[in-house]
C-alpha cells in the first residue's frame, strides 16, 4: 500500500513538474484579477478582453504570431548558450545591429532582385547579430570577463549606435531635408518586404523562426557541434579533459545566440516596420523582445521546440493586454505590471522546481547508499502505471 | 557489575541494542531483508558491506530517519519505536554522518550549542558549553578548541567536533557512517584512539565501513551484510580479511591479482627533465625524468600533494610545462592539447572522476563517447550517428559489466563503482597506447576496486603502457613491474617491483634515501 502511494506520488509530481508553468501562469493571473478589482473592474471582462485580443479572430491572432516571431528567435539564441552555460542579456543590442546591418543591405542593394536582397539581408542580420555576440564571448572565454556584465554594456553601445546612424549616414534622404529630422531610415522597396502568409501582417519570417526551431533541435541534439557546447555548459572540467576547446565554444555559443537576436531584428525591419525607426531608447524597436525572449526559453525549458508554445504565449499577452487596456480602460502600468507578474511566477516556479528535483534526487542518492537500480525502476514502473 | 552504569559523559550508558527482523523495501529494491542487528556497551560493532549492501539504510532506519516496513527495535530489552532522529537522541542513540553538518562561518562551541535551549534562556550560554566541551575533550582525548571556528579546522577535526556534538547531547550509542572515508591515515590512527576510549568508558559504537583492515583492526564484532541480506555476525578476532572479503562480495577476491608474464616493449612514454608550476605557485615538478615501455606499468608513489595531480596534467596536455620534454612513442608532443594527445591513443583515467571524467547530466551513452564524438562512426558529416553511439554504449554496458537501467539513464544517476566503470570502458576500449590512471581505485569497494586492477592488467598484457599513480602504497605493490617514488615534484627514485619493499618506499616517499639514513644492518 505504502508503495503504492509512493508510486502514485511521484507519478503525481511529474505531472506537476510539467504543468507547473502553466499553473504559475494562472496565479500571476489571478494576482492580476485581484489587482483588477482594486482598480473597480470586472477581471472576467477584462481578461475575456484579454483572450479576445490575442486569439479572438484571425486577426488577432496573426497580430499574437507577429509578436511571437522575434520572442521566438532570441529564445532559440538563448537555447544556445545557456545550454553553454552562457548566459546572454545583449538580445536588445543583438537584435539592434542584426537590423542595422540588414537594413544597410536593403538600403544598398537596391537594384538587385528581392528574393536575393531578403536572403542576403537576413544573413547580414545574421552576421550582425553574432558579431555582437561573438565580441563579450571572445572578452569571455580569453579575458575571463563576465558576460552578463559585457552583453549588458553591449546593449548601450548598440542603442547609441543606432541614434548615431538613424540620425546621420543612414538617415532617410527625405527627413534630412526636412527641419524635423525624424531619426529614421528610408522605407524599403515593396519587393524586398517578407511576404505575408496570410492577408493579415504575419510574415515569412514566424515560418522561418518555426524552422529554425526544428533546426536549433537538430543542432543541440543530432550534430556534434552541439553535443560539445551541451558538454561545455554542464561541465567544462570534462570537457577540456576530453579534448574539447572549451573556450573556442562559449565564443561560438554565444555568437549563435547573437545571431539569432540579429536575425530577431532584421525580421522586424523586413516584415513589420519596413524601415529602422528610433525614439532614443531600446525598447522603442525591439519592443523588449531581446529580453522577453529570455523568459520564452525559459519558459520552454530552454527547449527550442517547447520555446514555440512559450514565444506564442507571451505574444498573446502583449497583444491581448493592448486589446485589455483598450475594452477595461485600465493604466498602461497595470499591463506593464501584469506581464512582470507572469515573469516573476513562471521563473520562480522554475527555480522552485529545480530545488525541488535537486532534493529528491539528493534523497534518491542516499537511498539506500546510492542505489541507482532503485531510481531507475522507480521511474519506469512509475511510468507504466501511468 | 561493581561500577556504576553511567559514562563519564554521565548518561546512563546502553547496555544493549537489538533490531530484529529489520525489513525495508523501497520501489524496486529491498534494501534491508529481514535483518537482525545488535550491539552492546563496551564494543565496536563493525557493519560492512558494499555499496548498495543496505548499512545505510539499516542505520538510518535506527536513527529514526526511515521507518522499517517491518521489525521491531529493543533498547535494554524493551521495544522502542523510533519515529525521528530527536527520538533517537533522546535515547541516547547518535549519528556521524559522512557528511559534516557544521556551519562553517560558527566556532566550535557555537555548533555545538546550535539547536539546544541555553540554560540562561534567552540569552546565551557559550561559556557552560565551552566547558562542558572541554570537560568532554579531556575524557575521550579529544584535542578541540571550542572557541576554533570551523573553516579553520581540519577534515578530522570538523569529525572531532561532530562527535562532541553527540556526545554534549548524551549519546550512549555512536553510529559512524563510514567516518574514515574522508581522513588522512593519520587521522584515521587518532579516530581509532578517541573510538576506543569511548568504548573503555561503556559507549556502544557501530561502525560503518568497507574497509577491511580498518575493521580488523577497531572492530570487536563484524557483520557484513549484501544485497540487503544479513550474511552472518561473527567475533572480528575469528575472521581474516580473505573471508571478509568473500562474505562481503560472495564469491573468493584476490588481494595479490595474477600479473603474468608480459614481454616488456619499446619505450612508449618518456619525460625528459620536465618541470612545471602547480595552483599553489609553488614548483610542482622539478626535472622529473620517466619511461614507460609498452607492457609495463610504472607506478608512481608518494605521499598525497606531493606532485601527482601534476604529473598526470602534464603528460594529458592539461598543463604547461616551463622546461623538458615529453615524448610519446618517438614523437616530441611537449605543449600538445588534450585532444591532440587523446588523437594519438593516450587515453586517461583522471583522478577526480566525477568532476573530470563524467558528465552529470549526459547519459551514460553520451558520456562513452566524450572522447571518440567528433570521430567515426560516432560523427559523420558533424552529425551524431545515434545508432552507432546507442550501439557502442550497449557494447561497452555489457563488457564492462556496468549497472545501470538503460544507456540512456544520466551518468549522475550512476554508483561511484559504476561511474568509474564507465570511464573504464571509454577510456580502455579504444585500444590504447598510453594509459595515465590517476588514483584508480580511491573510493571505490572492494569489488570494483578489484575489476578496474585486473582491467589494468588486461591492458598491460595488450601492450599497453601504463602509468600508475596512486597513493594506496598496497596498489602500487601489488600492480606495478617498477615504481617511481615521487617526493616535493621529484622522482626520488625508481625500484623495480623485486627491490621495493613498503619500507624503503615508506622512507622514500617521507624524501629519505634509504643508503643514506640508515647504512647500518
Amino acid at each position: 500500500m505504502a508503495m503504492k502511494k509512493l508510486l502514485q506520488s511521484e507519478w503525481v509530481s511529474r505531472l506537476v513538474d510539467v504543468l507547473l508553468p502553466v499553473f504559475a501562469a494562472l496565479a500571476a493571473l489571478f494576482v492580476g484579477a485581484v489587482m483588477l478589482l482594486f482598480l473597480k473592474v470586472n477581471p472576467i471582462e477584462a481578461y475575456k478582453a484579454l483572450w479576445d485580443g490575442a486569439f479572438g479572430s484571425s486577426n488577432a491572432f496573426a497580430e499574437t504570431l507577429v509578436k511571437a516571431t522575434p520572442l521566438l528567435l532570441v529564445a532559440l539564441g538563448i537555447c544556445i548558450s545557456f545550454r553553454a552555460d552562457v548566459i546572454n542579456i545583449g538580445g536588445e543590442g543583438q537584435m539592434i545591429v542584426g537590423a542595422i546591418f540588414a537594413t544597410w543591405v536593403g538600403l544598398t542593394f537596391t537594384g538587385l532582385p528581392g528574393w536575393l536582397v531578403i536572403t542576403l539581408a537576413m544573413l547580414a542580420g545574421f552576421a550582425g547579430g553574432g558579431i555582437w555576440g561573438g565580441i563579450p564571448g571572445l572578452l569571455k572565454a580569453y579575458f575571463n570577463v563576465n558576460e552578463i556584465l559585457s552583453t549588458v554594456m553591449m546593449n548601450a553601445i548598440a542603442v547609441q549606435l543606432m541614434n548615431f546612424l538613424l540620425r546621420g549616414p543612414l538617415i532617410d534622404p527625405a527627413q534630412a531635408e526636412l527641419a524635423s529630422k525624424i531619426p529614421q531610415t528610408a522605407r524599403l522597396l515593396e519587393a524586398f518586404q517578407l511576404p505575408r502568409l496570410i492577408p493579415t501582417r504575419l510574415h515569412l519570417g514566424a515560418l522561418i523562426a518555426v524552422i529554425l526551431a526544428v533546426l536549433v533541435y537538430i543542432l543541440l541534439w543530432r550534430t556534434t557541434l552541439g553535443y560539445r557546447i551541451r558538454a561545455v555548459g554542464q561541465n567544462p572540467h570534462a570537457s577540456r579533459y576530453a579534448g574539447i576547446k572549451v573556450q573556442r565554444h562559449v565564443v561560438l555559443a554565444l555568437l549563435l545566440s547573437g545571431a539569432f537576436a540579429g536575425l530577431a531584428g532584421a525580421t522586424q525591419v523586413f516584415g513589420v516596420n519596413y524601415r529602422m525607426i528610433t525614439d532614443g531608447s531600446a525598447s522603442g524597436f525591439t519592443g523588449s523582445a531581446g529580453f522577453n525572449g529570455i523568459v520564452a526559453a525559459l519558459f520552454g525549458q530552454l527547449h527550442p521546440i517547447l520555446s514555440i508554445p512559450a514565444s506564442i504565449l507571451f505574444g498573446a499577452l502583449l497583444v491581448g493586454a493592448n486589446k485589455m487596456q483598450r475594452v477595461v480602460q485600465v493604466p498602461s502600468a497595470l499591463i506593464i505590471a501584469l506581464n512582470g507578474l507572469v515573469v516573476v511566477f513562471v521563473v520562480s516556479s522554475e527555480v522552485w522546481r529545480r530545488r525541488r528535483q535537486k532534493r529528491r534526487l539528493a534523497a534518491a542518492g542516499q537511498d539506500d547508499e546510492s542505489s541507482p537500480h532503485a531510481g531507475g525502476e522507480k521511474s519506469q514502473q512509475a511510468e507504466t502505471d501511468a | 557489575m561493581t561500577e556504576s552504569n553511567r559514562l563519564a559523559s554521565g548518561r546512563a550508558r546502553i547496555d544493549s541494542l537489538e533490531m530484529r527482523g529489520i525489513t525495508k523495501r523501497f520501489p524496486g529494491v529491498l534494501a534491508n531483508d529481514h535483518i537482525d542487528f545488535d550491539v552492546h556497551f563496551g564494543e565496536v560493532h563493525a557493519l560492512l558491506g558494499e555499496n548498495g549492501a543496505g548499512k545505510s539504510t539499516l542505520m538510518r532506519i535506527l536513527y529514526g530517519l526511515y521507518h522499517p516496513d517491518q521489525g521491531e527495535i529493543l533498547l535494554n530489552g524493551r521495544p522502542v519505536i523510533i519515529s525521528s532522529p530527536t527520538d533517537a537522541i533522546n535515547l541516547g542513540i547518535g549519528m556521524i554522518h559522512q557528511h559534516f553538518m557544521l556551519v562553517q562561518s560558527m566556532t566550535v562551541a557555537e555548533n555545538v550549542a546550535l539547536g539546544l535551549p541555553s540554560s540562561r534562556g534567552l540569552l546565551t550560554d557559550l561559556d557552560r558549553v565551552s566547558k562542558r566541551i572541554v570537560e568532554l575533550a579531556e575524557i575521550y582525548s579529544l584535542k578541540i578548541d571550542p572557541s576554533a571556528y570551523i573553516w579553520q579546522l581540519s577534515v578530522g577535526q570538523q569529525q572531532r567536533v561532530e562527535i562532541i556534538k553527540a556526545l554534549y547531547r548524551g549519546a550512549a550509542l555512536l553510529i559512524l557512517d563510514e567516518p574514515t572515508a574522508v581522513l588522512t591515515p593519520q587521522e584515521v590512527d587518532e579516530l581509532f584512539i578517541i573510538m576506543r576510549q569511548m568504548v573503555k568508558d561503556g559507549h556502544a559504537l557501530i561502525f560503518i565501513s568497507h574497509k577491511l583492515h580498518e575493521v580488523v583492526a577497531i572492530s570487536n564484532r563484524v557483520t557484513v551484510l549484501r544485497d540487503g541480506r544479513k550474511i552472518g555476525t561473527r567475533p572480528t578476532s575469528e575472521t581474516t580479511k580473505q573471508d571478509l572479503a568473500n562474505w562481503m562480495v560472495g564469491r573468493e577476491i584476490s588481494f595479490a591479482p595474477d600479473r603474468g608474464n608480459v614481454e616488456r616493449g619499446e619505450i612508449r612514454l618518456k619525460l625528459d627533465q620536465v618541470c612545471c608550476g602547480s595552483d599553489r605557485g609553488t614548483p610542482g615538478l622539478c626535472d622529473v625524468g620517466l619511461e614507460v615501455r609498452s607492457g609495463e606499468i610504472l607506478g608512481v608513489a608518494g605521499v598525497s600533494g606531493n606532485g601527482q595531480c601534476e604529473l598526470a596534467e602534464t603528460v594529458t596536455g592539461l598543463r604547461k610545462i616551463t622546461a623538458g620534454r615529453v615524448v610519446l612513442e618517438g614523437e616530441d608532443v611537449t605543449g600538445l592539447a588534450p585532444g591532440e594527445l587523446t588523437d594519438r591513443m593516450l587515453s586517461y583515467i583522471p583522478e577526480e572522476r566525477m568532476r573530470d571524467g563524467m558528465i552529470r547530466e549526459f547519459t551514460v551513452a553520451e558520456n562513452m563517447i566524450l572522447r571518440e564524438h567528433h570521430k567515426r562512426p560516432y560523427s559523420r558529416f558533424g552529425f551524431l550517428a545515434l545508432s552507432d553511439i546507442s550501439t557502442h554504449a550497449e557494447k561497452l554496458i555489457a563488457q564492462f559489466h556496468v549497472k545501470t537501467p538503460s544507456r540512456e539513464t544520466l551518468a549522475k544517476n550512476l554508483s561511484g563503482g559504476n561511474i568509474q566503470k564507465v570511464v573504464l570502458a571509454r577510456e580502455l576500449s579504444r585500444s590504447p597506447r598510453v594509459i595515465i590512471a590517476a588514483q584508480p581505485t580511491r573510493g571505490l569497494d572492494i569489488g570494483a576496486t578489484e575489476y578496474v586492477r585486473e582491467q589494468l592488467l588486461e591492458q598491460r598484457r595488450a601492450g599497453a603502457a601504463i602509468l600508475l599513480i596512486s597513493e594506496d602504497l598496497d596498489e602500487i605493490l601489488a600492480l606495478s613491474d617498477r615504481i617511481a617514488v615521487i617526493y616535493e615534484g621529484r622522482v626520488m627514485d625508481i625500484v623495480s617491483r623485486e627491490a621495493a619493499t613498503p619500507q624503503k618506499l615508506g622512507l622514500l616517499m617521507a624524501g629519505v634515501h634509504p643508503e643514506e639514513s640508515a647504512p647500518a644492518t
